[in-house]
């Protein structure tokens, strides 16, 4: 399922956005369809989701069908097809994280910037559930690897551990 | 960050985190030649390739990723001049629920990963080489890439590399959240670009049709570090510390009703599972009790508190003799839990007491398989699915008698049938489960059946 966008980011591509492109490309010297998961995190990072001018502009920078392309996207978690909060909150799932109570951790998270904490997220290049400031998205993730400071969360690119539910005010407040 | 004891535990012996324990080590290239760095490198480049490859074989180095197959015979299958051009790929993609010891090697040391990894691609007549980094760990990623920038710099990684000849370039590449990437052949995949399902094996064995279809090496971060020890120490040196077919130390990760989790690295065979939770962890938390552990990432069958094993061992006359084992009593390394009927995997213990319901426990881990499971093989696409959605209406109250063997019969079902390991991950928790405490399970079925609905009965109640 593609989602209908009005703009087209392939349309903002900057000349500093395509020459790193070509350093990541160049990454990978024995073939250039490696450089798709590297481009499409760069993508994302720089546009915020993958839109299908960036499908066919990753796809026609490595010489692939878009399909390639596309496939990825709608495989792995960590992409997506729709924009997603600016603070983006992914509270770990599994075990040793769920017995320390991360179930709460998240509800907390949920209601202290009001998204509802059973709405589910299936993947698939959706958007976590995000609020409608556009400020924060909230979702589950399977194990973050830091299982001896359950509970934890990614919040960005940080890793916020030993999350106890009372203190989810304070570490919002940090990413206003 | 979950931080290292200021003084190692007795039980400890840290090669690994030797560094990363020095108060103030940083992770830039000048700390790290401060404290010795690139010495084992020089050192390598004085030996010939065969000789280190020779010497990894004989410290019985065994894979820390969770297979625990012995990296040297891994690395000989590389041949050396076959004319083809090799890779090795490093997974640090740890994601097996429970471990959580190659975050911190990256984060905190990561020329001691490089310089293990020069080490190895000389051995093996490698000039390509990838670290696979989850995408969770983004400033590892950053810190990694920095770490080769600054090997570059100073003419440990390109051309000629000190003057010996030898050449190789590094690079980084981040995964997207998928879990089984952590599988070696499904990480090519998806360093190839592609979508990461699992290839079949035969005959994509990595060390004959690996990267690019080119022979190549996958070997987890923590088994990449110790190369660089083994030379340092040497065989005989290496091979002492650990216990017999399995040398040096291993990173245990203990999470869960432990007062002290974190990670500690100790001696193969070092401890015992009671010294490592009851002395290491300092026990319990007070007033519970053991119920179960998992000992080797939540793919290792679970072992239950009251459990004795009858394990055969090399008598005083060295004849195999039968001895009874109870739990606690066994010891921590591959072959001794293997002997019990699990795993070491990757190192990671999840240790739970007598307040853990195991039917909330299992769903929890079915969910994860639920999530993580490819899709390309039926069996275990539909089968960690429905293991999931009956462990769930189970624990909501909706559980019927057949449930635990409809479970077993699911998982039956997948095990041994898929292309991957992952069928064995997934079944193997919902198998032991079951096997190890039925009367949790069948005390949230409660007594009638779909098909025949029986008259009003009294139902046992779920445990709370």
């Amino acid at each position: 399922m593609m989602i209908a966008t009005k703009t087209h980011q392939a349309e903002n591509v900057t000349p500093d956005f395509v020459s790193e492109a070509d350093e990541l490309v160049s990454h990978y010297p024995v073939a250039k369809r490696s450089a798709s998961l590297p481009l499409l995190h760069l993508w994302q990072r720089r546009f915020g989701h993958v839109d299908n001018s960036g499908v066919e502009w990753i796809a026609a920078k490595l010489d692939l069908e878009p399909v390639n392309i596309l496939e990825l996207l709608t495989f792995y978690p960590w992409f997506r097809q729709e924009a997603a909060g600016k603070t983006i909150i992914r509270v770990c799932r599994t075990l040793a994280c769920a017995m320390a109570g991360s179930y709460e951790v998240k509800e907390k998270f949920c209601s202290a910037v009001g998204l509802d904490p059973h709405a589910e997220h299936h993947g698939f290049g959706s958007a976590p559930p995000t609020t409608t400031d556009g400020k924060f998205s909230v979702e589950f993730v399977e194990c973050l690897a830091s299982c001896g400071s359950a509970p934890v969360a990614l919040i960005n690119d940080d890793l916020v551990e030993n999350i106890s539910p009372t203190e989810v005010p304070a570490i919002l407040s940090q990413y206003q | 960050m979950v931080s290292l004891l200021p003084t190692p535990h007795p039980k400890e012996r840290r090669l690994i985190f030797e560094n990363i324990s020095i108060p103030g080590y940083a992770p830039d290239i000048d700390t790290y030649l401060a404290y010795g760095g690139y010495e084992s490198l020089r050192k390598a480049f004085t030996m010939k390739p065969n000789e280190i490859v020779d010497l990894v074989k004989a410290a019985n180095l065994r894979g820390r990723g969770g297979a625990a197959f012995p990296a040297g015979i891994k690395w000989s299958f590389i041949k050396y001049d076959d004319g083809k051009p090799h890779y090795i790929v490093v997974n640090a993609d740890e994601s097996e629920p429970g471990t959580f010891k190659d975050r911190y090697i990256l984060h905190q040391d990561p020329h001691q990963l490089i310089e293990g990894l020069i080490i190895s691609a000389f051995a093996t007549n490698t000039h390509l080489s990838y670290i696979y980094i989850r995408c969770e760990f983004p400033h590892a990623a950053r810190i990694v890439w920095e770490a080769i920038g600054e090997a570059k710099a100073k003419g440990f990684l390109g051309k000629n590399i000190l003057g010996s000849g030898f050449d190789l370039e590094i690079y980084v590449h981040q995964g997207a959240g998928a879990y089984i990437c952590g599988e070696e052949t499904s990480l090519l995949e998806s360093l190839e670009g592609k979508r990461p399902y699992p290839r079949i094996k035969p005959p994509y064995f990595p060390a004959v049709l690996g990267l690019y279809m080119k022979p190549t090496i996958v070997n987890n971060v923590e088994t990449i570090c110790h190369v660089k020890h083994i030379l340092r120490l040497g065989a005989e040196a290496y091979t002492q510390m650990g216990s017999p077919g399995d040398g040096g130390t291993r990173t245990m990760c203990v999470s869960g009703d432990v007062m002290r989790p974190g990670f500690y690295e100790i001696p193969c065979g070092g401890v015992t599972l009671g010294e490592l939770i009851f002395d290491v962890c300092r026990g319990l938390k007070p007033g519970r009790t053991l119920k179960a552990v998992i000992p080797g990432g939540s793919s290792a069958k679970v072992l239950r508190a009251e459990e004795t094993f009858k394990i055969k061992v090399k008598g005083a006359d060295g004849e195999m003799v039968e001895k009874s084992v109870p739990l606690l009593d066994v010891v921590m390394d591959a072959s001794s839990l293997q002997a019990v009927g699990t795993m070491i995997g990757s190192g990671g213990v999840i240790v739970m007491d007598d307040t853990r319901d195991m039917l909330w426990v299992l769903n929890n881990l079915n969910q994860f398989y639920a999530h993580e499971s490819c899709g390309q093989c039926t069996p275990c696409r539909e089968g960690s699915l429905w293991m999931s959605k009956v462990t769930t209406r189970m624990l909501n109250g909706g559980g019927v008698e057949s449930d635990p063997t409809k479970l077993k019969s699911i998982a039956d079902n997948i095990a041994g049938r898929t292309i991957c390991a992952f069928g064995e991950a997934c079944a193997w928790p919902t198998q032991s489960f079951l096997d190890k405490f039925p009367e949790e399970f069948a005390a949230s079925s409660t007594p009638t059946d779909e098909e025949n609905p029986a008259p009003t009965q009294t139902s046992p109640s779920a445990p709370s």
